[in-house]
């Protein structure tokens, strides 16, 4: 499940468990240590007291006078102020040479002359350990059936042993201080990770977020690519983690740019295949059609048709006639014969076209800037120049304005005809080159689909733009002998 | 370190009120007045006051001397150190000859007092001091009369041996710390002054609320006071009178309140007959 998480959460989480566990770890090592201080700390404090005390208490023990050691071995309770008993002794007592208690701090539980084993069974040890006692110097023992320590400490007077002191300290006393440490240290904790915790989470959020954009942009892209799916890295730098950023943004870009070339193929395969049908069509229909058209003109030059039969044949004929016009119309002849194009080959172009623009009061804008031949077939060229322009001149309203510059351009020859009249709408775009194209309104829609034939055998391109505002034909052709061979086997056959 | 730290700033302490002393003996005037843990000699404001209040009325330096115990404060007076002691009626019975009965102070009216027998209030079942055979006994001085020589002499009436009778029996070298002892159970009786007990209860009744009375001792003669048989008697006439008028003036009336008592009297040697009677006895020591 752990694994299935967001890195946007996952790493800030993990940045997180390591602070905690180092925090924690950390902490833990401070507070063994301070742990273990602190029962030194006890152990020596204790110490220091018991010798005090012990040298302290020989006079009274000498002189039998209880009253004063009692008060003796108080003093260390009342130096203390209440409530700050964090080191004084749960119970102090002297044991006179008997190992009976000569005086202790609590005479209601532990009075005078009795044996401290018998009020608590753990002072066994306490007394076995008193008895054993050879050194003058204090010892400190733990006791075994409880969490008490005990420092056990012989009073000596030149050589002499009068008695023992015994202090013992609640294991209590221990494990308050151990807790109060143990909650400064779990507060001191607290605030580092309330401090460290947020901005560990930032940085693991900013290390993931980058990641984690890609990763979504990647989601989007699926056998297509999205309208409109951009990718810019918000991340600069340029560790792993930044190249993958930039390489995804240049895979999404030759993403978008096989994506385009894909569709221009789809759409110049279409077009190719429309091609070749139709040229295949209107081979089949051509041939027979001759014949027909023969037989009508043997008959009606040799033989004698009574009237109704002559206007019937004139009627075929002329049907014959307008399917052979089309059929011809859908058969571009890419191989005709024709001279270089020349400046003045483009000029002819303009004064053809003339009197259609001066019919609409057009505003006939001609820039011309061919100087010398160019080997482009004359003819072909000036075919797509009229097609152009009399589609642009049929766009525009009365007064409009239609533009036409030929200029050349890295060896391309580019004529560009644009006007200012109905644009047309973007899905019908993808259409505009296809036979009998619902774009013409008179003329039989073959215009844009020959001159696109003619533009594919030569080698070139053609490119529509189409707003409001203007709409422009771009034709682009190469000057350069070597597209044309390739163009025409591709083109129309026969 | 804080202990020993502690003892020499003691010692310092000591050393300085001993230097203090040797000052005031050089001029020769200073009255010199012994005091023992009779009444509550711990008050040291207190003290001052009385002492400068009596200064005032002998017009001379007057200076307290404590000690230890009772014993003590004898020796210096016997060795004439001392001019006058507040003693308690026992030592006063044993030094009758070198001493002069100086006054006896009035406790509730008269020149009385009583010992008291206490035990520990957790203690419910002790009706007599024979329910305390073989335990913890405190007494208060050796050379104290309510706080010694009556229970002494009390177990020996009852023919018992007092140095056998207790499991343990230890001194507290002053009455007020006898209620202590047994107050916090070290003892499980003792014998103490019954005006210390009685004033004790006025100003610290969670002390000896801690303890309960068992007995009370016939009335003895008031721990009194005592000038050195060689005192100039212009001199013993001057403390007398100034100690006597004390009832007499609404300072010494607020210092008379301070140590529960009603004034001072001349009294006279035959109140301590009582407590000679046990000395003799009890042969005491």
């Amino acid at each position: 499940m752990l694994r299935n998480l967001s890195l946007a959460v996952k790493t800030p989480l993990r940045i997180s468990m390591l602070v905690v566990i180092t925090a924690v770890l950390v902490t833990a090592a401070l507070v063994a240590r301070e742990r273990d201080e602190l029962r030194r700390d006890l152990i020596g404090h204790s110490e220091t007291v018991a010798r005090v005390l012990t040298r302290t208490l020989i006079e009274p023990m000498l002189h039998d006078d209880a009253w004063r050691a009692f008060e003796i071995i108080n003093t260390p309770f009342q130096a203390t102020p209440l409530g700050a008993t964090s080191q004084a002794a749960d119970i102090v007592m002297v044991l006179d040479t008997k190992h009976l208690i000569y005086v202790s701090t609590r005479p209601p539980d532990y009075p005078m002359l009795s044996e401290p084993a018998r009020i608590d069974p753990e002072y066994a040890t306490v007394q076995q350990a008193v008895a054993d006692l050879r050194t003058a110097e204090p010892k400190a023992m733990l006791s075994l059936h409880s969490d008490k320590l005990y420092m056990v400490a012989p009073i000596v007077a030149d050589g002499v042993r009068l008695g023992t002191l015994v202090m013992g300290y609640s294991g209590s006393i221990f494990v308050q201080r151990f807790l109060g440490l143990l909650l400064r240290a779990g507060l001191a904790t607290g605030v580092v990770l309330a401090v460290l915790l947020p901005v560990g989470w930032y940085f693991g959020r900013r290390i993931a977020q980058p990641l984690v954009d890609l990763a979504a942009a990647m989601g989007k892209v699926g056998p297509h690519l999205p309208q409109g799916l951009e990718y810019v890295p918000s991340y600069k730098g340029r560790d792993e983690i930044g190249q993958l950023g930039l390489e995804f943004q240049r895979m999404l870009g030759e993403l978008r740019d096989k994506e385009a070339l894909e569709k221009q193929m789809i759409a110049s395969d279409r077009l190719a295949a429309i091609g070749r049908l139709t040229a295949g069509i209107a081979h089949e229909i051509n041939n027979p059609l001759g014949g027909m058209l023969n037989a009508i003109s043997t008959f009606k030059r040799h033989g004698t048709p009574d009237p109704i039969t002559a206007r019937t044949l004139s009627l075929v004929e002329r049907g014959l006639l307008q399917i052979k016009e089309t059929v011809g119309a859908l058969l571009v002849e890419a191989r005709v014969e024709s001279h270089p194009l020349t400046r003045q080959d483009i000029e002819d172009t303009h004064t053809l076209v003339l009197p259609d623009a001066q019919a609409k009061d057009a505003q006939f804008v001609w820039d011309n800037a061919i100087a010398g031949a160019l080997p482009l077939p004359s003819t072909l060229t000036r075919q797509i120049m009229i097609n152009l322009l009399l589609n642009a001149l049929q766009a525009i309203e009365r007064g409009g304005r239609v533009q036409c510059r030929t200029t050349i351009e890295h060896e391309t020859l580019q004529i560009e005809v644009s006007n200012d009249g109905n644009h047309i709408p973007s899905e019908k775009l993808h259409y505009l080159f296809e036979p009998f194209s619902q774009l013409s309104h008179d003329g039989h829609g073959l215009g844009l689909w020959v001159t696109y034939q003619i533009v594919q055998q030569l080698g070139g391109g053609i490119e529509v733009r189409s707003d409001p505002r203007a709409t422009s034909f771009t034709v682009l052709l190469p000057l350069k002998k070597e597209h044309e061979p390739i163009a025409c086997t591709d083109a129309v056959p026969g | 370190m804080e202990t020993s730290s502690r003892r020499s700033l003691l010692a310092a302490a000591l050393f300085a009120s001993c230097l203090r002393q040797v000052h005031a003996e050089q001029p020769a005037a200073a009255l010199r007045i012994g005091l023992t843990p009779v009444f509550l000699d711990d008050q040291v404001a207190f003290l001052n006051s009385w002492r400068s209040y009596l200064e005032r009325r002998l017009r001379q330096p007057l200076v307290f001397v404590q000690r230890g115990s009772y014993r003590e404060v004898v020796n210096l007076l016997n060795q004439g150190q001392l001019d006058c002691a507040w003693l308690c009626g026992y030592p006063y019975v044993r030094h009758r000859e070198r001493m002069r009965l100086l006054a006896v102070p009035l406790y509730r009216g008269k020149p009385l007092y009583q010992s008291y027998l206490i035990v520990p209030a957790t203690d419910t079942t002790t009706r007599s001091i024979l329910d305390l055979r073989g335990k913890v006994f405190a007494y208060s001085d050796p050379d104290s009369n309510s706080g010694f020589l009556f229970t002494q002499h009390s177990l020996r009436r009852l023919n018992e041996m007092p140095a056998a009778f207790f499991g343990k029996s230890f001194f507290t070298w002053a009455h007020r710390k006898v209620v202590d002892a047994v107050a916090v159970g070290l003892a499980n009786g003792g014998a103490i002054d019954g005006y210390v007990w009685d004033t004790l209860a006025l100003s610290h009744p969670g002390l000896t609320g801690r303890t309960r009375i068992v007995e009370r001792s016939p009335e003895f003669g008031f721990p009194p006071f005592v000038a050195r048989g060689s005192l100039a008697s212009t001199q013993f006439t001057a403390v007398q009178s100034a100690l006597m008028q004390m009832r007499d003036d609404p300072e010494g009336a607020g210092l008379l309140q301070r140590l529960n008592l009603d004034g001072f009297a001349a009294g006279s040697p035959a109140l301590f007959d009582g407590v000679a009677e046990m000395f003799r006895t009890s042969g005491a020591n």
